[in-house]
């Protein structure tokens, strides 16, 4: 395990940011902590890091306690949310900070420069400032400073928060690229659940300073722990349920749930590709109220005739009803789950 | 770790610093105390004596003089009188017979009678029975006069203090703040002395209904309101009379551009008090041997006879010779006002209490 | 949840690290503060009130209650009071001048604007009496003589506190974004009404921190007072110099000074108060980017305007200074600077400016190393509120008489291993004292404006806290630390309160040797200080100018 923490709390303000969370990174993982804000992820961070003491708990890296331990000596690589380049300095003086603090020669920083700024794709722009760069440019730069003095862990505070949606989409794929021939071990936190799933090993999403669920991204999509990950993880189809047997007595009406689910009163969760759309008198009438365009399928939120909460559907292109128009729902298990 | 090592080094040569630097420094003052062969004078800035006959004296006693000048006559002693558990020197010069009661009582002197004592005249000996301070100069604080003025405007210029108030010297008179000056404060005890306790205030009335104005200090007086000084010539001064001292024509004289056959300023000589400065050695001094032989060296003819043309001041040595031109352009004044320093001393403060209400205000 | 003793323990370290290494940094300064000011000052005082060591507070009821004493104090605040408004009106009208218009020049005309500031009072005394004196310039050309009355002692203020407005207000003008005005005006407000909705508002907190410094300077002025006051007017700074020099009452000097203490410490407390709001919350923008050149008639005029004021009340004075150094032929008394008359000085008066800028340097040093210190403790993030009142404490010599501590000194400092009396490094800390606060007004905007992260960033790439400071910090805080340390010459140059107490008469600094040259008869020893004057003005002048060129638009003013 390269980096274990035990029961870590902080508190600020006599608040806990971080309350007694337990989290385990092993060698060569990418680990994305995926949080509303507020919930402690900046905190975990800087207290791996050093930059905030514990109140109580641990800190291992590689098995060692970190515990008085400076920031300087812990040998973990931070990048910052807000990328802080040292504005005194050229693209090659940042990128060789951290190998100067280490004592490596001026001949082997050179070199070592050139070849990390390949790496993120800015190959020969060591002599360029730093305030003539682009949002996206600046983030390499920091990558590369971050990676330079070879961190066995390394960190990134919300990677891609600053860049445009197309900007963002091209580097996910190149950081874990980058990540995976590297080796490095990574924990990177956002907010973006995006942006944590394409990135991610596993994710770990947390809730007030505490860990509501941690698991690879296809079991936490499909399996979210409650019925908060889920919301947060954008599922809108949540309502409160009485499960029996094989099936749940929710506000639309009797749905099956899958084999082996947990019994009693629950929140349940219906995943948009699970509601499909037939005639208004086969299944649940519902009326469409609004349609949006997601790119490859389109939302359709649907009002159920009855009463009962709104929920929503994806849809081809071309199936999608137009708002206004009468449909029916019928409900497939399989994309149903019953959290908590 | 590191910053364990911060906190140490700022200390350390927090601490380090500062006996290196008073090392620098209070070399002098150590080394003053241990070699007695150095004597310090403590005076006022005024003090100033001739090059050769300090050397003189260095070489007959062996000893080497510091001096040490300590601001204007008031200043001096009254920092003196705040050291004097650890003073600064051996000497203190510049004393004079309105601060002297002050310096006696509060212990700043130690008893020492001076080799020549006895050789000085008898009107400025003080203290007999402690001896504990010696006079060593003189001078006599008067009005002075533009003559140029009163010729012009065919005047005879006042010569006593009620001359001064009579309307045909009206607003023509300067004088400093007895507050703050020491010619002020003399002129103030010279009316005091004249009439009396009760009286005085009258008198003042009648100055300040006269037009008399009333400025900070002597530089300002002398150099800016009178009309008879070449500074205050050029400064446009328009006051024709002011307080200064008896010497200050001589000065007029010794100083000008280009030196004139008589004084331009003339001295009324039913105006003036007479102001004594005293010498003495220090309570608690270090080197008391060296201070005494400073004392009796004040005494000797040579530095008696050097004063005048350094301090314009007189000396108060019987048989020491005042300088010609001193006795051509400023004779000493011939029956100047005096009082006792205790009466001095008792009624100082009060006096200038009514005094500044009564002129100032 | 039970957690082991040694964890929790080890957690703890980490914080009591942080906050040794901030006593650390303040350990020098308070040091330097208790041992060369608050000792002293504390010493004159209980020598003042107590008597055979038994406390005579019932004294200072006898003091306030004096009619004298209380139309002193009456006095003192209402000069100052009118002398912070009569600058406030002429020197605001100038602070526009500069934050919004660019004009050539602009560099050499703040720089002229600051002298004043760093001038001794004798010089100022002294130019302002051959202005407005007997025989001055006034006087020769319609016969107005303004010595006697207060208006010398006001207008002498302005003279002095002209740039504490101009740079304290005109320096934030300048970095306001004049696109929140615009923003206003979009949205309907008239140019005059956005001017008082959106700039005032946000100008408030940097003219009030202006104000309250004249105030503090006006209330304490001394020199002024004194030169140009003549007997009638006094303050409570003259009355304390006379009480303790003269009059040599300790009780009463002590009782005063005790109220100065406590009216200056309750104007540094506010003054603390609006410099935090004011450092708050604001979009700030390169000043560069504010000024232009003037369009319009309106704005021409207020331009020679404000060159017509500061000519008259700031250039003339020195001005007639610099014509009475030049009085004599072929610069005689220039010349007469270089020999020793063996008289007033034992050495020539040259050799003054040698002596002063040889204890500015040491002064400079000292005010650099504790105000740098206490800038750098006062900086940090989790500072609290013990180490915020050390700043407004840093300010407080400020606001002292200068004889009560050269007095205190003698009295203080009088036994090995700190028998400083006679030492020459005596002046240079009395000097520091009053540069250190300017050092630390100027460096911590700067060192606060450093983003923390940027420290964290370099910290996790593996630099100790030294080499923190030296890659991020410093690099950031260098131009700053130049000009605090031209700011710390220059008014260590000009200081004369203090040195005239303890410098050693022997070695006199150039304010102290104007002031001998003026005491004594002639002519010649006239137009000499005339001439020492004009010397430290250009000086002064020189330093001035070189500051301006390395300031950035972060540095701090007051």
């Amino acid at each position: 395990m390269l980096l274990s923490l035990e029961a870590a709390t902080v508190r600020l303000g006599g608040r806990p940011v971080l309350d007694a969370v337990g989290l385990d990174v092993a060698e060569h993982e990418v680990v994305c902590v995926l949080g509303p804000s507020g919930s402690g992820k900046s905190t975990l961070l800087r207290a791996v890091a050093g930059l905030q003491p514990l109140d109580s708990g641990r800190v291992l890296l590689g098995g060692r306690d970190q515990a008085g331990v400076p920031a300087h000596k812990r040998g973990v690589g931070l990048m910052f949310q807000d990328h802080q380049l040292f504005p005194q300095r050229d693209v090659g003086g940042n990128v060789a900070f951290g190998l100067r603090m280490h004592g490596v020669g001026k001949g082997q920083r050179d070199t070592e420069v050139g070849e990390l700024l390949e790496l993120v794709g800015l190959p020969g722009a060591a002599r360029r400032a730093v305030a003539g760069l682009s949002g996206g440019e600046q983030q390499r730069v920091a990558l590369a400073r971050a990676l330079a003095p070879r961190p066995r862990l390394l960190m990134l505070d919300e990677p891609l928060g600053q860049l445009d949606r197309s900007l963002r989409d091209r580097l996910v794929v190149e950081l874990r690229e980058l990540f995976r021939r590297l080796g490095t071990t990574v924990l990177a936190v956002t907010h973006d659940q995006g942006e944590a799933f394409a990135l991610a090993d596993r994710v770990v999403v947390m809730r007030d300073g505490r860990i509501a669920q941690s698991g690879s991204p296809l079991e936490v999509w499909q399996r979210p722990a409650d019925e908060f990950v889920a919301r947060f993880l954008g599922f809108e189809n949540v309502v409160p349920a009485t499960v029996s047997d094989g099936a749940a007595d929710t506000p639309w009406g009797k749905l099956p749930v899958p084999d082996g689910s947990p019994q009693g009163d629950r929140p349940l969760l219906v995943r948009p590709a699970g509601v499909r759309l037939v005639a208004a008198d086969e299944g649940l009438p519902c009326a469409v109220t609004a349609r949006t365009f997601k790119g490859t399928h389109v939302a359709v939120r649907l009002l159920p005739r009855d009463g009962g909460p709104p929920l929503e559907a994806a849809c081809a292109l071309r199936a999608a009803p137009e708002p206004g128009a009468e449909v029916g729902l019928a409900f497939d298990a399989a994309e149903i789950v019953v959290l908590g | 770790m590191h910053n364990k090592t911060l906190v140490a080094v700022a200390t350390g040569l927090g601490l380090l610093a500062l006996p290196v630097l008073t090392g620098c420094g209070s070399g002098d003052a150590k080394g003053s105390a241990a070699d007695s062969r150095t004597v310090t004078l403590v005076s006022h800035d005024s003090w100033l004596v001739s090059k050769s006959v300090m050397k003189d004296f260095e070489k007959k006693s062996g000893y080497k003089v510091k001096v040490l000048k300590s601001g204007d006559a008031g200043q001096a002693v009254n920092k003196a009188l705040l050291t004097k558990d650890n003073p600064q020197g051996d000497v203190f010069f510049g004393v004079d017979n309105t601060l002297l009661s002050r310096a006696l009582d509060n212990g700043l002197f130690q008893s020492y009678e001076p080799k020549g004592s006895g050789l000085v005249l008898p009107q400025y000996r003080v203290d007999q029975d402690k001896h504990r301070v010696t006079p060593v100069d003189t001078g006599d604080i008067c009005v002075n006069y533009d003559k140029a003025y009163f010729s012009e405007h065919k005047l005879t210029p006042p010569q006593s203090f009620a001359d001064l108030a009579k309307p045909a010297y009206r607003n023509l008179l300067v004088t400093e703040n007895a507050a703050t000056s020491s010619p002020g404060l003399g002129f103030l005890l010279g009316s005091a002395a004249k009439f009396g306790n009760d009286n005085w205030q009258d008198y003042w009335k009648k100055l300040k209904a006269n037009g008399v104005k009333v400025v900070d200090g002597w530089e300002q007086a002398y150099y800016q309101e009178f009309s008879g000084s070449s500074e205050g010539r050029k400064a446009g001064g328009d006051r024709p009379l002011v307080v200064s001292y008896a010497s200050s024509p001589p000065a007029e004289v010794i100083y000008a551009k280009k030196r004139p056959s008589t004084a331009p300023t003339g001295v009324s000589q039913g105006t003036c008090f007479r102001q004594t400065e005293y010498a003495g050695l220090l309570s608690n001094a270090k080197n008391t041997k060296g201070g005494k032989a400073f004392l009796d060296f004040l005494l000797t003819k040579e530095f008696q006879e050097d004063m005048p043309l350094n301090m314009f001041v007189y000396p108060v040595r019987e048989g020491a010779a005042v300088p010609p031109d001193f006795v051509k352009y400023g004779p000493q004044a011939k029956d100047p006002e005096t009082m006792a320093p205790g009466t001095i001393a008792a009624n100082r403060d009060s006096w200038v209490k009514s005094w500044t209400s009564l002129v100032l205000r | 949840m039970d957690v082991a003793r040694t964890e929790v323990a080890a957690a703890r370290k980490g914080t009591a690290r942080g906050s040794a290494a901030r006593l650390g940094l303040m350990a020098l300064p308070v040091a330097f503060f208790a041992v060369f000011f608050a000792w002293p000052v504390a010493a004159i005082v209980a020598r003042g009130l107590k008597a055979d060591g038994v406390w005579q507070f019932g004294r200072m009821a006898d003091v306030v209650t004096q009619p004298d004493i209380r139309h002193v104090l009456w006095f003192t605040t209402w000069q100052a009071l009118a002398s912070t408004a009569l600058t406030l009106l002429l020197a605001l009208p100038a602070a526009h001048v500069f934050a919004r218009l660019d004009f050539p020049g602009k560099q050499l005309l703040r720089a002229v604007v600051t002298v004043p500031f760093v001038l001794p009072t004798v010089v100022v005394g002294t130019a302002f009496l051959a202005l407005v004196g007997r025989g001055g310039l006034l006087d020769d050309l319609w016969g107005v003589r303004l010595d006697t009355t207060v208006w010398a002692i006001l207008l002498a203020h302005v003279f002095f506190n002209y740039a504490v407005v101009v740079r304290t207000v005109g320096g934030l003008w300048a970095q306001l974004d004049p696109r929140q005005e615009q923003a206003a005006r979009m949205l309907g407000a008239s140019p005059l009404t956005a001017w008082r909705k959106v700039t005032l508002p946000a100008l408030a907190p940097a003219v009030a921190a202006a104000a309250l410094m004249v105030f503090l300077f006006t209330f304490t002025s001394f020199g002024v007072v004194q030169i140009l006051g003549g007997p009638t007017f006094s303050t409570l700074e003259v009355e304390i110099y006379r009480q303790t020099s003269e009059v040599f009452d300790l009780s009463t000097a002590a009782v005063l000074t005790l109220l100065q203490f406590v009216a200056v410490g309750a104007i540094l407390a506010v003054h603390a108060w609006t410099v935090r709001r004011r450092e708050s919350a604001l979009r700030l923008v390169d000043p560069k980017v504010t000024a232009r050149r003037p369009r319009g008639a309106g704005q021409w005029a207020l331009l020679a305007g404000v060159l017509l004021t500061v000519v008259l009340l700031l250039v003339l004075p020195l001005a007639v200074l610099v014509q009475r150094s030049l009085d004599a032929p072929g610069l005689g008394y220039y010349r007469a600077l270089t020999d020793a008359d063996g008289g007033t000085f034992l050495v020539a008066p040259l050799h003054a400016v040698w002596t002063s800028l040889e204890y500015a340097v040491a002064a400079t040093a000292i005010a650099l190393l504790i105000g740098g210190l206490a800038a750098a403790a006062l900086a940090r993030r989790d500072a609290g509120r013990l180490v915020r009142g050390f700043d407004a404490l840093l300010m407080l010599p400020l606001g002292v008489s200068a004889v009560t501590v050269g007095f205190g000194f003698l009295i203080a400092l009088d036994r090995p291993p700190l028998d400083l009396r006679q030492s020459w490094i005596l002046v240079p800390l009395a000097q520091a004292l009053v540069g250190a606060p300017f050092v630390v007004r100027t460096m911590l905007p700067v060192l606060r404006a450093v983003d923390g992260r940027l420290r964290e960033a370099a910290a996790v790439l593996g630099a100790s806290p030294w080499r923190v400071w030296r890659e991020v910090d410093l690099p950031l805080v260098r131009r700053a630390l130049l000009v605090a340390a031209g700011f710390a010459f220059a008014v260590s140059l000009g200081e004369f309160g203090a040195t005239v107490f303890i410098a050693r008469p022997d070695n006199p600094t150039l304010p102290v040797a104007v002031a001998r040259l003026l005491s004594r008869p002639g002519e010649l020893n006239y137009g000499q200080a005339m001439a020492l004057s004009t010397i430290l003005m250009v000086v002064c002048a020189a330093a001035l100018l070189v500051l301006e060129r390395l300031r950035t638009d972060r540095t701090g003013e007051f």
